[in-house]
Parts: structure tokens; sequence; C-alpha cells
């Protein structure tokens, strides 16, 4: 399997679905459109034609490879398995995020790669194998070793993986809760139309603060906001 | 290569299509005069889905919003940041500025705070106050009725407070404040810092059938699709060309010149189309430069001539001096009253919804000039960086640092939305030496020499943000916050940002009675040549602790009325 087919069936690419209604993107006007595959798909999100181009740049590129590849999808799902109310980190196509990150900014190459490095050379020298392939007893072992910052005094051998983990763990976080799966695990409710009109009575108390009566005096009626404002002469809304 | 001369005169050119340019166009249209504005970016207009990216969620950026092409994000609506491709400047050795241009129609009006202050009567007189600097030739009288006229064209919310130097206008109402708002209000309070309404140009009110009114989606920065926040294209030009005004767009086109003839008076604008990179010419009988402070002093630079020697307008060699820009500081707190927080809807509008206006007297301080407090914090939507280092609080609650699994989900949870961050905004003294020149050895692709920057801040600003840290520390103990980050030290100049970076430079083409000490006079007319005005931040004398859009539009409006006065009665 080649590291686009492990992308494909590892991860289902973010940005290869159709789901979010996505259009080939055009390099600019004159050219014809990017070839139709998996690669060079985008939702529309309001590019310029040179952020396009650069986005047709980065798809195009290759950094991980498929065994890397496969070694982030096993350490994303440690860090953020399924529960019973939030898919994987797999599920929310981290590893896919992950790849197109360390292309866009690559300064994330070096660590990342090293880091993969670092821990199949741990894998090896415990138990023989290669990090994915040991069981997840045997990674959870290592895991458990790079997890935690502050035993980098105890154990300063460790201080490589740590460093990595918390890079690994950082993308994992990031990548997964900009996901309709993490926003809803979050329960984050904006970005939609709304009309604000405070703080829920219940927060308040418990947070013991409140509107005081002349600061919510001066604040908008929602009920009027749709009417034209009007003043008077001494800057007095009358509407 | 062979310049393109247009036979059409117009009455006015513009160059620049941002806060003063735009509303230059829309008070010389509407009164009926021919006018070009010549903009160095691309068109746009906030409601094109094809470049929007209001309400965009994280997924649908690649790079979930990371600021790989846009500094302040993929979502952020400027084309073009601290840097522009194909178009450098350079600094002076062992000195720094950041200088941001966005390259579109409306110029940076489309992504900025919005936050709209009137100057007060101390700000245009404060060298009376403290010896420092110098007063404008003008007073808040004189600018008084075109902020009034300002607020109610455009839509500002705020409050009536009755400050001496805030002044009050003609005001929307503003929105409740959010939570952790509520927390720094009491703070404030406790501490005797004074705190308000913020003042914003954000329509939470309807003030007429061609602008939506806001729907609280947090993203001002991202341009309002509905025109409930201002930005120069959707306010000002486009319904100035809807009421029939005479306007002819020329986007994409890069001012090099002011052109002048034998007596030294303009006679329009040489211009580079960057889709043909071919130069060209424009007609008219006056140039109005609203490019933004340092692009209109590079343009006059660049303008020689036998009559010019030194750049138009630069007899006085005060061309590109006394620049200044805001000066700033911030910190970030943890505050574990915030942990756990039960979770709704507080996008609110694009900014704080409560602010701190200069609340102290210099006399008893070692530093002149005010700062204000900008407030940030709450529930925002996550995008790329969110998630990192997560667990770190932990540090102050007892817990863990690191881990992975439900572990690690909970402490993403808990402490979702428990920072909150200060800003602050203050006054730098506006100096002869700091200045912007032309680079003598560096040309842009368009073979136009570039700015070279030679700006370095005082001890009058580094400490203004000594004394903006120990507030913010105070504010931050008040609240029962952990305070992030160290106290910045004299070797980080107290935290001081870079000058440049709260992007509101001015003073470039400064305004005063004297010819040998300023560039414009009270009308923002050259004094080297008159039908040329100057319509962005460049006439100012000195910067307030005030944001500086709102008076850039109140004297491009109060000039342009000039304008047509003096073109009626054919003085110019």
């Amino acid at each position: 399997m080649d590291r686009r087919d492990t992308l494909k069936t590892l991860l289902i690419g973010s940005f290869a679905t159709t789901t979010l209604g996505t259009v080939a993107c055009k390099t600019d006007q004159n050219t014809t459109e990017a070839d139709s595959g998996q690669k060079g798909e985008l939702p529309v999100y309001g590019r310029t034609p040179k952020e396009l181009e650069h986005d047709q740049r980065v798809l195009q590129a290759d950094f991980l490879n498929e065994h890397e590849l496969e070694t982030i999808a096993v350490l994303c799902d440690i860090i953020l398995p399924a529960t019973a109310s939030a898919g994987s980190a797999t599920d929310a196509e981290v590893p896919a995020f992950i790849d197109f990150i360390v292309k866009d900014l690559p300064s994330h190459q070096m660590p990342l790669r090293g880091g993969l490095m670092w821990l199949d050379t741990e894998a090896n020298k415990r138990f023989n194998t290669v990090f994915k392939s040991a069981s997840s007893d045997q990674q959870i072992q290592i895991v458990d070793d790079i997890a935690y910052p502050d035993k980098a005094e105890e154990k300063p051998e460790l201080s490589h993986g740590i460093q990595f983990f918390n890079l690994i763990r950082n993308l994992t976080l990031t990548g997964y809760y900009t996901t309709r799966i993490g926003l809803d695990d979050l329960g984050y409710k904006g970005n939609l139309p709304t009309v604000w009109d405070g703080v829920p009575a219940e927060v308040l108390k418990e947070h013991d603060v409140d509107y005081d009566e002349e600061w919510l005096a001066k604040c908008i009626k929602q009920e009027t906001r749709d009417i034209v404002a009007e003043w008077d002469e001494q800057g007095n809304l009358l509407t | 290569m062979q310049i393109k001369e247009s036979a059409k005169v117009y009455d006015a050119i513009i160059v620049g299509s941002g806060a003063g340019g735009g509303m230059s166009a829309k008070v010389l249209a509407d009164a009926g005069l021919k006018v070009a504005v010549v903009e160095a970016g691309a068109y746009f207009d906030p409601k094109d889905p094809k470049t929007q990216t209001q309400l965009k969620w994280p997924w649908e950026s690649p790079r979930r919003g990371a600021s790989t092409n846009r500094a302040f994000g993929d979502y952020d609506m400027s084309w073009g940041d601290w840097q522009v491709g194909g178009e450098p400047y350079t600094t002076k050795e062992g000195t720094q500025f950041m200088w941001w241009r966005a390259r579109m129609l409306g110029g940076r009006t489309n992504h900025w705070g919005r936050i709209s202050l009137r100057f007060g009567p101390m700000d245009f007189k404060h060298k009376n106050v403290d010896g420092l600097g110098d007063n404008w030739p003008i007073s808040y009288d004189d600018v008084k009725p075109y902020y009034d006229k300002l607020d109610k064209l455009v839509g500002v919310f705020g409050s009536k407070e009755n400050l001496p130097n805030d002044p009050d206008g003609y005001f929307l109402p503003p929105p409740k404040p959010r939570l952790h708002e509520l927390y720094y209000i009491k703070a404030a309070r406790k501490l005797g810092v004074t705190v308000i309404p913020s003042r914003l140009s954000i329509l939470t009110k309807r003030i007429n059938k061609d602008r939506g009114v806001c729907f609280y989606c947090g993203q001002c920065n991202r341009s309002c699709s509905a025109y409930a926040d201002f930005s120069s294209g959707s306010c000002l030009i486009f319904p100035a060309m809807k009421n029939g005004g005479q306007i002819d767009l020329y986007t994409n086109c890069m001012v090099r010149t002011v052109t002048t003839n034998e007596e030294g008076l303009a006679t329009g604008v040489s211009y580079i189309n960057k889709e043909d990179r071919m130069e060209y010419q424009l007609r008219g009988k006056v140039v109005v430069l609203g490019a933004s402070a340092c692009s209109s002093a590079r343009i006059l630079l660049n303008s020689k001539s036998p009559q010019h020697p030194n750049g138009l307008g630069n007899s006085s060699d005060v061309l590109g001096r006394y620049l200044h820009d805001s000066t700033g500081a911030s910190r970030s707190a943890f505050v574990p009253a915030l942990m756990n927080r039960k979770i709704y809807n507080e996008d609110g509008v694009g900014g704080m919804h409560v602010y701190s206006p200069w609340w102290l007297d210099n006399k008893k301080l070692d530093f002149p000039r005010g700062y204000h407090i900008e407030i940030w914090g709450g529930m925002g939507m996550p995008s790329y960086g969110f998630g990192f280092n997560a667990s770190d609080f932990n540090k102050y609650t007892g817990g863990v640092i690191g881990g992975y699994g439900d572990k690690l989900r909970d402490d993403v949870k808990r402490f979702y939305g428990a920072v909150i961050g200060f800003g602050g905004r203050g006054e730098a003294v506006a100096r002869y030496d700091n200045r912007c020149e032309i680079d003598p050895d560096v040309v842009d692709e368009f073979g136009i020499p570039v700015l070279r920057f030679d700006y370095k801040w005082s001890d009058y600003e580094k400490l203004q943000a000594r004394h903006m840290h120990q507030t913010f520390e105070e504010l931050f103990h008040a609240m029962g916050a952990e305070v992030l980050g160290d106290t910045p030290g004299k070797d980080q100049d107290y935290g001081l940002h870079a000058p440049g970076q709260i992007i509101h430079e001015v003073g470039t083409t400064r305004m005063g009675n004297n010819p040998k000490t300023s560039v414009t006079n009270a009308m923002q007319q050259l004094h080297d040549a008159q039908n040329v005005f100057v319509v962005d931040g460049g006439p100012f004398v000195s910067q307030a602790d005030k944001n500086c859009t709102w008076t850039i539009m109140a004297l491009s409006w109060r000039a342009s009325d000039y304008i047509v006065e003096q073109l009626k009665k054919r003085n110019i």
C-alpha cells in the first residue's frame, strides 16, 4: 500500500471528502483545474489566487511516509481514544491534518520525524520491535514514561521523548478540537447568527456577579434592534 | 516603456481606499465631483461569497486557521500583512519597525478592531499640559461637528459617560458584558480603574435600510457580509456609488508619484497597473492622498521634480518625520473561578464589550501620556493552536500536567474559557528623529524606491509599558487570577511591543501653521502644493491614547468639505 492509499484507508482525508461541498481548486483563472484525484481538493474558504497556489503546492508535496503516518495514527488514538459520546482522533481525521500541517509549517518536520524515530528506537530497545507493531500494553508502557513533563527531571534519559510527546499531543488536540467531532465534544455553541442578550441568569448566580442597574440601562434592548436609530441634539437615543 | 496618459481630467484623484480615502471618496462624490479612486490592491466586497470567511468553521481551512499565509490567521480579512510579496521595506541598522499593509479595496478597515474613539480636547493641545511634542493647529471644537456626523453616518455603539477627555457622541446602545468582562468590571472597580462600555463601530441597532444589524458572531476581523460593522467599501464607497456618485475605481493600481507642473502644482498621478505592469497617468485638479501615513509619505518623497527637489511637500524636511505608533503591551492570566464553565454562545460582537479609558494623572507618574486597556477572553471558537499545552494549568490547581485519554479531555474542557487577557494601548510622544525615508538602495518589484524606517522608543514609552504590566498584574490579582509569564524587565523594554506593531502609525505629514515645521496646514493641504491633500493618519500631530481611525475619518470629511468648497470657489 503506498502512502496515498494509507491516507485514504486510515484516515479518509478530511479535505478529500465531498461532504463539505468541495470544489477543485484552480491555481489561477488561466490554468486548467487541478487533477481531480484526492489531492488538490479543498473546501471553498475564501482564498486569494496566491493562497490557492500555496495550498496546491502543499497538497502536491509529500513529507510523512506510510510508516510514519501509521505510527501517528496509533499515537493519536492513544492520546484521544473514542469515548461513549465522542469519536476518536482518527475518527476526526487527525492524522490527515498532521500530514498537511507539517508540510504547511515546515518547522514541525524535523521534531516530528526525529521524534517518531526516537520512539521506534525506544520500542526496539525495550521490545525488539517498532512502536506501531508493539502490543497495546507495550505502547502504553512507553507512553506512560513520556506523557508527563514533570517526570523529565526524574528520567533525564527520556527528555527527548517527552518533548516529542508534547508536540504530538499538541497537534492531536488542535487537529481534533477544530473538527465537528471536537467542537461537539467541547460543547462549543457559537459561530451561528444569534442575538446576544447577556450571561444566562443561572451562570451569573453561580459566579456571584451581576449586571448593575446603571450599566444595564445603557445596554441595547434587543426588541428595539431593528428600529432605525434617531437621536435628539444632545445625543440621546430616541428610538 | 511608453506611459499611457488618460484624456479624462478628474476633479479629484484619491489614492487609497481605506478609512481616509474612502471617506474622501464619499464626500467628494456626494458633492457631484468626478472622482478616481486608485487602490494598490484588488477589489473586495465583504459580502462576496468567493472571498468571505465569516462563519466558516475551523476545519474548512486545511491548516485550521494557522497563520501561514495571513499573519492574523487564515480567516482574518486582510490581504497583506507585515509583509507584502514583491513590496519590501527596510529598517535602519539597530532599529525596528513593523508595517502592516492591506492590499485590497477598503484597506485595513476590513479587519480592524472597530474601536472608534474620539480624541478629547486635551489630546489636541497636550503640549499645554506637559510641554512635550507639539499642539495641533486645530482643537476639539473644530473636529466635533465631524465626529458627530460620522457617528450618525457610520454607527458606533457606546455610552454617555461625561468624562472630560473621552467625549461622548451619538451612540447606539452597547451590548451587555460577557462573563469574563463582569469579572473585569469587579476587579477594576476594586482598584479604582475606570471601566465603561466599549465604543465600537458595529451596529447593535439599525441605522439605515442598506446595512444589517449585528448578529453576534464575534468575527468583525473577517469583515461582515451583512455590512453590520464599518469597512470603507461597505459603508462609504459602495453607498456613494449607489447614490449615483461618479467614482471610477482603479484597483490593483499602485501609485508611484504625484505628477506636477512648472508651477509646482499637482497635475495627477502616475501609477503601475499590477496586472500588465505598465505605467499609466491620470489627470486631476486635486490629488488626495489616503494611502496610509507611510505609503503617502513614500509617494510624496518619490515625487521629486525641479520644483520639489526634496520630494513633493518636503521643503521643510519634515516629510516622513514624527512617525509614531501607539505603545502596546499585553498580558494574560488563568482565572481559576472560570474553570468548568457552563457552555453557551458568548461570541458577542467582534471585540470587547467593556474597556478602561485612561484614568490617571501623569503628574503623579514617571512617564507622560496615558493608555487605555482592552480586554479579551471567553469561550471562543477553537482554531490552530487550541489545545497546545492544554493541561499546563494543572500546575495552579494541584493536578498532573500532561497525560492522555480521558484525563486529557477533561483538562481541555475544564480549562476552556478560563483565560483572560489585557492589551494596553497608549500614546507615544512624537519625535523628529523617528522617521521613514527612501532607502537609497532598494526598489520594489515595480521599480519604486521603498521606505526605510528609523524608529526607536524612548524611556517615556518604555516606562509607560512598565506601568501597564504593573496595572495588569494588580487587576489579575484582584480577580484571583494566576498571571501567565514573567514580568518583562528592562532588557525587554518592559514588554513594550515593537514600533508599528499596534498598527496605528501616524504623523509623517504632520499639520501645522508653520511651513518650516510641518508638511500640511490645518486643512491637510500641502504647504508646498495647494492642490494636494493628505487624509490618512499622516497629518496627526500626536496620537492620543485613542485608536486613530475615527479621527482619520472625521478629519478626512473635514478636509474633503474644504476641497469641495475650494473647487467651487476656483481657488484650487
